[in-house]
């Protein structure tokens, strides 16, 4: 059986970040569901290689973009400059206008960069000067934050939280793994002689293969009645929206995906679940923040598979 | 490394499980408390809390050794205090001990198990000292607390609420059964609760002696003595005297009753006339044998006796209510036909108190006849400074001489003891009569409530061709002790029991709430008797069965709801989706070796974990769960199919487990 090019994908981008094969999953995942991620861990987990490997894996252009507290939208977006020698306006495109986009700290930027960068997210187009531009397709923005150091930084509201597919933690590597890395060549090399796995048109046809993966009905109530569980259920602040329910279906649609089945099993919405949610719901009285996985798998364990 | 893990508390308990645990222990124990040793109180108290900063902090358990220990010296600390270890209240103090002591070594599930069936027989147990509504409040508590630390046992994790819900749906299920046995199961004479040899201590009521100070006391207690329910409307308070010990023989401090002659064949002593007052009367337990009734009784109850001097006596001590209905009249005349040298017994006097006899010898010259006496030493009550007080002074040698003319306050004994000692110094036969004056109309549930504090005294003197007269001197100092009641009679600052004070409105709209609720749980769950359970089942068709046909009843009921509720559970489970059923179908069939499927748990993990578990299956599992995620989560689905999934769970051979 010839491999397929995710499944080359993930096997190549394991190769460099080490032991994060869940993450990497979930990432392609996100991608795959035409979501935005939130990785939020320590610096020096691996953040941005991540990104990295993605985008190089995929075939990409990759932008980064380090936020400050001083950054301004059109930082970002681009900016009209007037050019003497044409007589007129001319845009200079901001790091945004790049199929792959790392927003490293993005709670280091102020509320009104965040929420310029954010609308771009979701309307896939930047407005400068009353001009609209499309961005480039496939996009696909890697936000990280650091949930530590929060002095200084501007935490992104709930609304904006919404706006990522999935949130996802790095965690540390296991002990061979980092063993591995220690001992290995140095991961930029790595990285620079990384052949694209796919071609973009190919990606773009992935992408569109997702929304014809099959949910049956039982697998559709399945959904629902964790949607409706987060609803009745004391040990949550706020139940789960329908749009976070539209996000769980899409994303457990890709998780098939990339395990190759055109059906969605039970099994694909609880492998999505923990990032899905984990941004999403809160626990009462809010003074114990349960990790995401311990919340989605209390959420897992109180409804039955139908 | 092996010996230090095991010490960690409850290893396989979380904390919640082992706050139920404690939460159910300890609501088991409270009621206790009040009746095992105080030393095992203290102790027991320690415990609990030194168990409690045990889970609060999450140090270890004591060792063994210690709690080895603490066995020994508590077993021998029981034994110490009651010289035996078999019995009732050696019995309740060892279980509180072993309950204190089996929290400390709360390890593994099976102790769990421990605590939560110790608390339920414990909890039992405390029915034996009281029955009261509080007390049965407190034990339903207590039930859902113990069944929902249960339910945290078998089901880990789950919320605070999920458990009570869990608990209270068993109980809920569980309480038409209650209901079916308690109603049907054949009952014997007697308290439901109760043993044998219990000592009837500590109950209150009116004795067959009378010394100064032992009505006053007995006023103290706020205690019901009877309920009353009128059957017309409630009479006026003066003719309220509910008639008690006749007390004949005076040696100087203290009047005795005496041997009581009893009429024969039930015949009543007195003749009564004109209309009568029909009321029903429950009388709380108070060990002695005497019934009480509103002067003068024209029926007796059954099993009642009566004496010569009209005082209305069972056979046995009363010992558990007792429920009686009555004719009462008004007019009565009461040996006015005997001659006067029967009445001689009651003419004698001890030595002492030369002053009154002085005084009556005069009085008895100057009066014109036995009714002036009277009226003329009523009148002196009245006009001289006579005082109705709950604190009298204490008394000496010539007790009624000091009381006549020195101190001059007293309670009702005070006055009808001078009285009587004064009638039979001038000659006329006089006898003291103590009993319960007046009552309290609930308003809540209609029923009348006579107190301890409603006892009283009062005098009868004889005189020829009139017979019996009631005469109360305390009316004549203290009008208002007959007309309003006690907390009206006598002056501020005397130390009237708190639930009889007349000042707190409010107090006493709750007390008659109370006391109506616990009068409705006292007649319709503890006086459930032999006689109601006749009563009920002849009303529901079964005129007057046996035990055999109440057994059979209650066998058929029990079984019925049983069939109720396993329908109800089936239907529940039924399922109409009929690939489900056979998915449902594979997971009891692997249950035999410990493969059920958890509720959450999606077919390709579940087949992963059969495989995992029993290499054997994985092949035959593994396809079932193919053509399962097929026919459910795939496109489409056929008849067909689905029947071949049947077959194929139906064909899966299950191996035995090794």
């Amino acid at each position: 059986m010839p491999e397929s090019p995710i499944a080359e994908t993930i096997g190549q981008a394991g190769r460099i970040v080490l032991g994060k094969e869940r993450q990497i999953r979930l990432a392609l995942t996100c991608f795959l569901a035409r979501g935005h991620l939130l990785i939020e861990d320590l610096p020096g987990m691996g953040k941005t290689i991540l990104a990295h490997v993605l985008a190089k894996l995929l075939g990409l252009d990759f932008h980064r973009i380090q936020c400050t507290a001083d950054m301004l939208p059109a930082d970002i977006m681009g900016v009209a400059i007037y050019d003497r020698g044409s007589g007129s306006f001319q845009f200079h495109p901001g790091p945004i206008f790049s199929q792959v986009v790392l927003v490293d700290e993005i709670n280091r930027a102020t509320p009104k960069t965040q929420s310029a960068l954010l609308e771009a997210m979701e309307e896939h187009q930047v407005t400068c000067e009353g001009e609209t531009r499309l961005l480039p397709e496939p996009f696909f923005v890697i936000a990280t934050q650091n949930p530590y150091h929060q002095i200084g930084t501007f935490p992104l509201p709930e609304s904006q939280l919404d706006r990522f597919l999935m949130r996802i933690e790095m965690g540390y590597p296991d002990h061979s793994a980092e063993r591995e890395l220690l001992s290995g060549a140095d991961r930029r090399d790595m990285l620079n002689g990384l052949p694209p796995c796919l071609q973009p048109g190919q990606l773009i046809e992935l992408q569109r293969n997702v929304i014809l993966v099959h949910a049956s009905p039982a697998l559709i109530a399945y959904v629902q009645a964790i949607a409706e569980h987060t609803r009745r259920s004391p040990d949550y602040q706020i139940g789960l929206s329908p749009r976070a329910a539209l996000a769980l279906l899409r994303a457990a649609r890709a998780w098939a995906l990339i395990d190759q089945r055109d059906i969605v099993l039970p099994e694909d919405v609880q492998a999505v679940l923990p990032a899905i949610v984990g941004h999403r719901l809160h626990a009462p009285g809010g003074n114990t923040m349960p990790s995401s996985v311990e919340m989605a798998g209390k959420l897992v364990a109180a409804v039955p598979v139908p | 490394m092996a010996a230090r893990k095991a010490r960690t508390p409850a290893a396989s308990l979380d904390k919640a499980q082992q706050l139920w645990l404690l939460a159910c222990a300890f609501l088991a124990l409270l009621p206790a408390a009040e009746h095992v040793p105080l030393w095992l109180t203290g102790v027991a108290g320690l415990a609990l809390a030194w168990r409690v900063i045990l889970w609060w902090q999450g140090l270890p358990l004591p060792p063994r050794w210690l709690l080895t220990f603490l066995v020994l010296a508590g077993t021998a600390g029981v034994f110490i205090t009651y010289r035996q270890l078999f019995g009732k209240d050696p019995g309740v103090a060892l279980l509180v001990l072993f309950m204190v002591l089996k929290l400390l070594e709360l390890r593994s599930t099976r102790d769990a198990l421990t605590v939560v069936l110790l608390s339920y027989f414990l909890l039992l147990t405390h029915f034996l000292e009281t029955q009261s509504i509080g007390f049965a409040g407190l034990s339903l508590l207590a039930l859902i607390v113990a069944t929902a630390a249960m339910a945290s046992l078998a089901r880990r994790g789950g919320t605070v609420a999920a458990h009570l819900r869990l608990s209270m749906l068993m109980l809920a299920q569980a309480a038409p059964f209650m209901l079916v046995l308690f109603l049907l199961f054949p009952r014997v004479q007697g308290p439901l609760w109760g043993m044998p040899v219990d000592a009837y201590s500590g109950m209150s009521g009116l004795s067959d002696t009378m010394s100064p100070g032992s009505i006053g006391n007995l006023s103290l207690s706020g205690e019901i003595a009877f309920r009353v329910q009128f059957d017309g409307a409630i009479p006026p308070r003066q003719a309220l005297y509910w008639r008690g010990p006749v007390l004949r023989f005076f040696d100087g401090r203290t009047w005795h009753a005496g041997v009581p002659q009893i009429m024969p064949s039930r015949e009543l002593p007195h003749a009564v006339s004109g209309p009568a007052i029909a009321y029903t009367l429950t009388l709380e337990p108070h060990n002695k044998p005497w019934l009480f009734a509103l002067e003068m009784p024209g029926t007796l109850p059954a099993n009642a006796i009566i004496t010569s001097e009209s005082q209305m006596l069972a056979r046995m001590p009363i010992r558990s209510r007792l429920r009686y209905a009555l004719l009462s009249h008004p007019e009565y005349s009461l040996g006015g036909s005997n001659s006067a040298d029967s009445f001689k017994p009651l003419l004698q006097l001890p030595d002492g108190n030369p002053k009154t006899r002085v005084l009556m010898s005069q009085w008895r010259k100057e009066a014109g006849g036995d009714e002036a006496l009277i009226r003329r030493l009523l009148a002196h009550f009245r006009q001289e400074s006579f005082f109705y007080t709950l604190t009298p002074p204490l008394l000496g040698e010539h007790g009624v001489d000091e009381f006549l003319f020195g101190t001059r306050r007293g309670f009702c004994e005070h006055f009808a003891s001078a009285f009587v000692f004064a009638m039979r110094a001038a000659g006329i036969p006089a006898r003291v009569v103590t009993g319960y004056q007046g009552g309290e109309h609930n308003p809540v549930d209609g029923y009348f409530i006579v107190r301890q504090s409603d006892a009283h005294a009062w005098a009868e003197v004889w005189l020829p061709q009139r017979g019996w007269l009631r005469v109360d001197p305390t009316a004549a100092v203290a009008p208002n002790r007959i007309e309003t009641g006690l907390a009206t009679a006598v002056g501020t600052g005397e130390p009237l029991p708190f639930m009889v004070r007349a000042d707190l409105d409010w107090l006493r709209a709750l007390r008659f709430r109370w006391e109506a609720l616990s009068n409705s749980w006292n007649q319709w769950v503890l006086g459930y008797t032999p006689e109601r359970q006749r009563e009920l089942l002849s009303r529901l068709g079964m005129i007057e069965p046996d035990w055999q046909a109440m057994t059979a009843a209650m066998g058929t009921l029990c079984g019925l709801l049983l069939l109720g509720l396993m329908a109800w559970a089936l239907r529940k489970r039924a399922t109409r989706d009929p690939l489900l059923r056979a998915w449902e179908r594979l997971s009891g069939k692997l249950s035999r070796i410990g493969l059920a499927r958890h509720a959450w748990e999606g077919p390709a993990d579940y087949a992963h974990r059969v495989a995992a578990a029993q290499p054997v299956l994985a092949k035959p599992v593994a396809d079932i769960a193919a053509l399962y995620i097929a026919l459910r989560y795939g496109r489409a689905g056929s008849r067909e199919a689905a029947d071949r999934l049947n077959r194929m769970i139906a064909l899966l051979k299950v191996p035995t487990r090794t």
